[in-house]
């Protein structure tokens, strides 16, 4: 219980105001439905409501106490320790939207910061300050290339090998909005230059992932030339941690680039929160969804930050603005600021490269256990797909039996790939995982 | 006071962070798919405690001082909350995990649903929205997708009061809604003449804050209510304002069809300088089979000795899927933590004392600054930042000298239809002492406001910053620490 007041202090207050009971204060509440009775369990201590919630936590088994194989859009990797006692500091952890840039200085440098981090990471101009997810950042970018085309461009192409949940998310947010959407039906294995095929003039955007839902990775750059010539905009969805040694986006000739940016020292936590990357050109600066934090000076000539170009917003512009977002991900794109920062220059390639090196070894072991397909070609970055001989769900069950969370099971989002799993290898596994992972899925074959 | 950048303090060569060498043979990385260079900072591990640390310091936060920001609900954090969401059965899972290996985070889930309907009167619950406004969001959505699944296709407008949040209509437009405007009447209540001017059959629904912006409970609520459904509309609930309502009444009660809460707000999970926040959304019967995809439930009964199996379901009618995964989880640990240590008269205590603190701001400051709708209000209030005897002084003025006093100022400029509102909302974790303090410091600055105006005009002046130039930073747009050539 956090309400401070005493009886005393109670009574004082309800005499200031001018009413004889709290109860006074309600009476413009239905009578009827005045005071329910809700059904609850009583109220705990903190002490028993600790022992509650790590009786709870207790019953799962995580990536913390399996050899984790899992990632499909959500990847297990080391934060250090300076992450989370920063993140923990109340100024920032319970500070708002910093409406008042005098005295919000703090979040605001934070998040300038963090736009720098983005729009360097992924060689774009700006970045703006977050969006909820990879998936709602990537229906964002699709919502922007409607508007900046005035609706009047209607065909959205999203790449197969987009992750499915994203695709499922554009087709949300696009649901209010004239439009078709093409390439999901797509060979899901197909090469980049498949979806030129698609492409035409009146086409408003183009998604593709990089690396992809499969791990693949591809210079996009032809395929964002023959987009262009089409006059159309292309948007990229990046894993981060690819990009600590993977040619840029920005360099590919992306005009969005959107990603989820949980590898960036943000922890599973069964899906969120989690942190949208959004970042683009100069150019469609003032077609950005979600606050962006700009320098300025005061009076004094002193370097201060403020929340800029705010009449794109809706609590300006209401049912005119580019999108109805209002909080971003503001603690979490601070806890991606101190780990980029903090990790590095040399931390980001380091752990991009143990991420290739162990999918690499792990690809080449799995592919000499007996039944056992790798169907990814190189090059990939961190993720491969793996044909089973028997079915993913009872191939992971054996798994888990042997302390170890497997791959993604495709055939949940690909008819044509029952059967296969989507493994991801994180800096989190050793050798010896590995080598471990190799003898139990022999063992399931000879099941 | 200023911080350097990152960018500012890194030196080339300096090293914070190691990994681990590798243990397995190298593969070369793949040529022609490779970044020339990679420009980011380079710092040792104090150095980034320090910066951040610093940087920490310019804020104000509700663990330093009053937060009154309208309409937000910045409330006391409880420290067990981030202690909780860090367990690592909670921190480690992988939302793609088998069921099986997480019916901790389901069951959990499973219960913050069924709590979350019992406290507003819903059937149901989706805990999957990312925040108020992806709330609002999946909620007008399922209002075009319940009366599509009828057949009922003329609807084309949404009714919104012209008191409410930016994020409504923003929504509804999104959303492919007419937006229609509704004013607020002399009592600060819908004008009910000018709702059933408006409500015929192109009607698909109503927007609704109650208690509004005005921070007043809607004494025709029930009768607006009726007229939408008599019209053939549904009725949404913004969430925004649920703290005066815990216990107090539940929406679904009075007819509400939907509404979303801010777990952020009302539940207590922290702010975070802007994010994460949560915007699960209830409805009522009719409405459950649309619910965003998925919904946590059970998928095998359990007996005596067994406990059921939770898993997940998509509704049969869904909108679809509105965000990755299952919706911004750690909240759910935190509001279910916080919820769990209140039960039901912890819970109504928290609206009652809400309430206490407002009208007790509220009284001891009418005299003082003009209340355009003055009645007894709910958790906050609307009063005018501008006095008669100081008319060079604003309501942005009186926000910026209250820094002075390390006040963060309350919400100003909102809602619209207040002339220089400053919208107070204190929350019920604060005492009355700091209450008396903030009430003394306001009634202290109208005074500065007559005899030196310009301590206000010049205002803050013992902030990190003074006011800085945001036409400026909207002109040259400076928005990174500094780009390298595109690499």
């Amino acid at each position: 219980m956090f309400t401070p007041h005493t009886d005393a202090d109670r009574e004082e207050m309800l005499r200031v105001i001018g009413v004889h009971k709290l109860d006074d204060l309600f009476a413009d509440v239905p009578a009827a439905h005045r005071f329910p009775l809700l059904d609850l369990p009583p109220a705990f201590t903190e002490m028993e409501a600790l022992m509650q919630m790590e009786e709870l936590a207790g019953a799962n088994e995580t990536a913390h106490d399996l050899a984790c194989f899992l990632g499909a859009g959500a990847y297990y990797h080391y934060t250090p320790a300076v992450v989370d006692a920063i993140i923990r500091r109340g100024e920032f952890l319970t500070a708002y939207t910093p409406y008042q840039p005098e005295v919000s200085q703090g979040t605001l440098q934070a998040i300038f910061e963090y736009q720098s981090l983005i729009a360097n990471l992924t060689g774009m101009d700006v970045s703006n300050a977050s969006h909820y997810d990879g998936a709602t950042a990537t229906a964002e970018a699709a919502v922007m290339a409607y508007s900046h085309f005035r609706g009047k461009r209607t065909r959205f192409i999203l790449s197969p090998s987009l992750n499915p949940q994203y695709r499922d998310v554009v087709k949300t947010y696009m649901s209010g909005y004239e439009h078709e959407l093409l390439g999901c039906d797509s060979e899901p294995l197909g090469k980049p230059n498949d979806l030129t095929a698609l492409l035409n003039d009146n086409t408003a955007l183009l998604v593709v992932q990089y690396p992809d839902f499969f791990g693949r990775i591809f210079d996009f750059t032809a395929l964002i030339e023959k987009a262009h010539e089409v006059g159309a905009l292309v948007a990229v969805a990046v894993n981060p941690i690819a990009l600590g040694v993977l040619k840029t986006p920005g360099a590919m000739g992306a005009d969005i680039v959107v990603g989820e940016g949980q590898p960036l020292g943000i922890p599973l936590s069964y899906g969120g929160p989690y942190l949208g990357i959004f970042a683009t050109k100069k150019e469609y600066v003032r077609k950005i969804a979600g606050r962006l934090v700009g320098e300025s000076i005061d009076g004094k000539g002193r370097r201060g930050y403020v929340l800029t170009l705010t009449a794109r917003e809706q609590h300006i512009r209401r049912e005119k603005a580019t999108s109805n977002i209002c909080t971003n991900q503001g603690l979490m794109a601070l806890a991606a600021t101190v780990y980029m920062s903090f990790v590095g220059k040399s931390g980001l390639r380091q752990v991009a490269n143990l991420c290739y090196q162990k999918a690499h070894y792990a690809a080449a072991q799995i592919g000499k256990v007996p039944g056992y397909e790798v169907k990814t070609p190189a090059p990939y970055f961190h993720e491969f797909i793996v044909k089973c001989p028997k079915s993913v769900e009872d191939t992971n069950l054996h798994l888990l039996d042997h302390g170890i969370l497997g791959g993604y099971d495709l055939g949940k989002d690909y008819p044509a790939l029952n059967g296969h799993m989507l493994i991801a290898v994180t800096e989190m596994v050793s050798k010896d995982d590995i080598d471990a992972l190799c003898e139990v899925l022999a063992e399931v074959n000879h099941d | 006071m200023t911080e350097a950048t990152i960018y500012e303090i890194s030196s080339p060569g300096r090293i914070g962070f190691r990994y681990p060498a590798c243990d397995v043979p190298e593969t070369p990385l793949p040529a022609g798919l490779i970044r020339a260079d990679l420009p980011m900072p380079e710092v040792a591990e104090l150095d980034i405690i320090r910066h951040f640390t610093n940087l920490s310091h310019l804020n104000y936060a509700i663990d330093s001082t009053l937060y009154p920001l309208g309409s937000c609900t910045m409330k006391y954090n409880p420290k067990i909350n981030e202690d909780v969401a860090r367990l690592p059965g909670f921190a480690f899972s992988h939302p793609l995990q088998p069921v099986e290996t997480v019916q901790g985070n389901l069951a959990m889930m499973y219960e913050l649903q069924l709590w979350l309907a019992e406290i507003c009167g819903m059937a149901a619950v989706t805990l999957q929205p990312s925040a108020g406004a992806q709330g609002e969001y999946t909620g007008v959505l399922i209002i075009r997708a319940y009366h599509q699944s009828r057949g009922d296709t003329k609807r084309t407008k949404i009714i919104i009061p012209d008191s409410a949040h930016g994020t409504n209509p923003a929504t509804s437009a999104m959303s492919g809604f007419e937006v229609v405007g509704i004013a607020t009447d002399s009592n600060g209540n819908v004008d009910i003449d000018g709702l059933k001017a408006i409500l015929d059959d192109t009607i698909a629904g109503l927007m609704l804050t109650n208690p509004n912006t005005l921070g007043l409970f809607d004494q025709n609520v029930e009768e607006v209510v009726r007229l939408v459904h008599q019209a053939g509309g549904l009725v949404y609930g913004d969430g925004a304002n649920l703290n005066a309502l815990l216990g107090i009444v539940r929406p679904g009660d009075i007819g509400f069809d939907i509404m979303h809460f801010n777990l952020h707000k009302t539940f207590s999970t922290p702010h975070g300088g802007g994010g994460p926040g949560s915007g699960p959304v209830g409805v009522a019967k009719h409405l459950v089979d649309f619910l965003p995809t998925p919904v946590v439930s059970i998928i095998e009964e359990g007996d005596e000795e067994i406990p059921p199996l939770y898993g997940f379901r998509t509704p049969e009618k869904t909108i679809g899927r509105m965000k990755s995964f299952h919706g911004q989880f750690g909240m759910m640990v935190r509001a279910y933590t916080y919820i769990s240590m209140h039960g039901p008269e912890g819970l109504r205590d928290i609206a009652n004392c809400a309430v206490l603190n407002a009208n007790y701001l509220l009284a001891r400051l009418r005299k003082t600054y003009h209340v355009p709708f003055d009645r007894i209000c709910m958790h906050e209030f609307v009063m005018e930042g501008h006095l008669a005897d100081a008319p060079e002084v604003h309501a942005l003025d009186i926000a910026k000298r209250l820094m002075d006093y390390d006040f963060h100022p309350p919400t100003n400029y909102f809602p619209l239809i207040v002339h220089e509102a400053l919208m107070i909302e204190p929350t019920e974790t604060e005492n009355k002492q700091t209450l008396d303090r903030f009430a003394d410091v306001l009634i202290k600055i109208a005074d500065e406001a007559k005899t030196s105006p310009e301590l206000l005009h010049d205002a803050p002046h013992n902030a990190p910053v003074g006011r800085l130039d945001e036409v400026r930073a909207a002109k040259e747009l400076v928005l990174c620490c500094w780009l390298p050539e595109k690499i």
